[in-house]
């Protein structure tokens, strides 16, 4: 740090200079002040995705991830609860779980370095020695505390939580946009999601928010992915048989070039909060080949109308701000994990639907394998973009980002609403969040 | 036979170190698969999503996007290298026409200022076609396929 000044820190105007109602300033995504100011701020009110309860199905199962940058584990308890703790030992800080995922042995965690024990719902079990402290003031210390849980909600099966005591209650954040959630998990004709498959994590050399904003961009696919998708469409075209359904890659490849006519009226669904999802009317989802026996399954399950009611919704992504994206229609979502200003991880996790044939999850891992993974060539060309805006916006020629497109003066009041897709309205609705969320406790300074 | 087989493993990893990629194509058959597990032991590529798990429609699609002028991710250009350890033979079965042999291998992939190293073992599955080896299986066990991984824009 030494003498660099602090521009932003303690100063909320200075943060809510850096979004105007049609234009963001770059420090948005170059600054390191301001990327410091996200993880402690932004980061800590919204409501984060943790994991999938799946994932810990029974009590003393964990997994480990982080939130901004703290390390946290989300663990079921006796009691059948998922709960997320900070992974640090109250002693020291020594992590308590150092796997990504396991068990507890004993039914509880016990740090490696000194031996204090935790019950699954993070109090503190035993110190050994305890005699050591008699006549300190250990007793109404943190130490003595324990774990403090992290709030957290369990939506369905996906985890939520928000570090901070502060900030929207989690159905006022996510309001209607869990609709999404609700389609992906009535996807199982037993209305219920299981994580499957594998997880890929991609190591993205841009800031996070160049990520989430492209997930509702329906103005790139056709120019970014022309040499994969429109190659794909093309080789097809050569060697195909015309009269027999294309292969699952070939359908999943070729409507990323549609036309912007087809991007525009697909139309983008924008909430308040960041919250915001392309694919009202249809999606490059919509025409996947019919499986038979899970559309049976489905109509057994919920009746003819509903199941086809649930199918009909082909939602593209929906952004859960500021660090979920997911694919009902393809059961794949996207975790966004900031790692430094211009350093991202993206973790793709895929799902089984209880109850559907395998051919669904093979539908599933096909798409992320060509779309998600460090390997894929339509994941290139995005990075490729984002990289080139990390080092494009160095250029003091224009500080300013444009999101103009189909901006109207009304927003002023709001920007939820539907709109043709290729709007930029849902970029907008995450800057006006990310203002708010920056903001929320840092007063008037 | 062996000797062929080690020569196959080489020559294979020289056309694509050579960017000869339709002479690498030549060397599939029409049912190849090109495999890279995202996790040990993974029993296949259907219930579990790989970093590769590519048919030969897949792979054509893949080289013809190499040679894109719109490929934006390599309009500087990436450039790999192999080097391979002496490739074992693990299976030589004649009468089922079918070979399979191990190589561990390190694997450099650069663009301009920026190089990823990776390590690993490759199994390839050969089979004898009208009097020449060809590759039915290629499949790549990279020793850190659990990391989080930078784009990897050529083939291993």
């Amino acid at each position: 740090m030494g003498a660099a000044m602090s521009r932003y820190r303690n100063s909320p105007q200075a943060i809510r200079a850096l979004v105007r109602p049609d234009e963001v300033h770059r420090d948005v995504y170059l600054d390191r002040e301001v990327f410091d100011l996200e993880m402690e701020q932004l980061w800590h009110h919204a409501w984060l995705y943790v994991g999938h309860d799946s994932q810990v199905p029974d009590a003393g199962d964990f997994y480990t991830t982080h939130l901004a940058r703290d390390p946290v584990i989300m663990i079921r308890g006796s009691d059948g609860r998922v709960r997320v703790l900070p992974n640090r030992c109250a002693h020291k800080g020594t992590r308590l779980a150092s796997a990504v995922s396991g068990k507890c042995a004993g039914g509880m965690l016990r740090c490696p370095y000194h031996g204090w024990t935790y019950r699954l719902d993070g109090t503190l079990r035993t110190v050994p020695l305890k005699s050591g402290y008699d006549g300190t003031a250990f007793a109404s210390s943190p130490a003595a505390q324990g774990l403090p849980e992290v709030s957290s909600v369990n939506y369905r099966g996906f985890v939520f939580a928000r570090l901070s005591n502060t900030g929207p209650a989690f159905e006022d954040y996510f309001g209607e946009s869990l609709s999404s959630i609700d389609n992906m998990v009535e996807r199982s004709p037993e209305g219920r999601l299981e994580v499957a498959g594998g997880v890929l994590r991609y190591l993205h050399d841009c800031n996070w928010k160049m990520f989430v904003e492209n997930l509702n961009d329906a103005m790139h696919p056709m120019v970014a992915h022309e040499s994969s998708a429109g190659t794909a469409k093309r080789t097809w075209e050569s060697v195909g048989t015309p009269e027999g359904p294309a292969p699952m890659v070939i359908e999943q490849f070729v409507p990323f070039v549609n036309n912007y006519d087809f991007f525009e009226k697909m139309g983008v669904k924008v909430y308040a909060n960041g919250h915001s999802y392309t694919g009202v009317n249809f999606s490059i989802h919509s025409k996947y080949s019919h499986i038979g026996e899970y559309e049976r399954r489905m109509e057994q399950a919920y009746g003819a109308e509903r199941a086809r009611q649930i199918l009909g919704e082909a939602r593209h992504n929906t952004v859960y701000y500021p660090n979920l994206t997911i694919k009902g229609a393809i059961q794949a979502i996207r975790v966004a994990r900031p790692l430094a200003v211009d350093k991202t991880l993206i973790e793709s996790w895929t799902f089984r639907l209880v109850g559907a044939p395998d051919e669904l999850l093979a539908r599933t891992t096909t798409y992320s394998r060509l779309i998600n993974a460090p390997t894929s060539m339509v994941g290139h060309d995005d990075l490729h973009c984002y990289r080139s805006i990390q080092e494009g916006l160095a250029s003091s020629c224009n500080e300013w980002v444009s999101l103009h497109r189909n901006h109207s003066a009304a927003e002023a009041g709001g920007i939820a609403g539907t709109f043709g897709a290729t709007n930029e309205a849902p970029m907008r609705g995450q800057y006006r969040a990310w203002a708010e969320l920056m903001t929320l406790s840092m007063g008037e300074g | 036979m062996n000797t062929a087989l080690v020569d196959f493993v080489y020559r294979e990893a020289r056309l694509l170190d050579e960017k000869r990629f339709d002479e690498w194509y030549g060397l599939l058959t029409e049912d190849v698969r090109y495999w890279m597990p995202l996790t040990r032991g993974q029993p296949d590529g259907e219930t579990f999503t790989s970093l590769f798990y590519e048919d030969k429609l897949l792979l054509k699609v893949r080289i013809e996007r190499l040679r894109h002028p719109n490929a934006f991710s390599q309009q500087q250009p990436s450039f790999c290298q192999h080097v391979l350890q002496q490739p074992t033979i693990e299976t030589s079965d004649p009468a089922a026409n079918h070979y399979v042999t191990r190589t561990p291998f390190m694997y450099f992939e650069t663009q301009l200022d920026s190089q990823l190293v990776l390590a690993g073992v490759t199994y390839h599955h050969l089979t004898v076609i009208e009097g020449a080896l060809r590759m039915r299986l290629k499949k790549i066990e990279l020793v850190n396929c659990d990391a989080a991984l930078p784009s990897i824009e050529l083939l291993l």
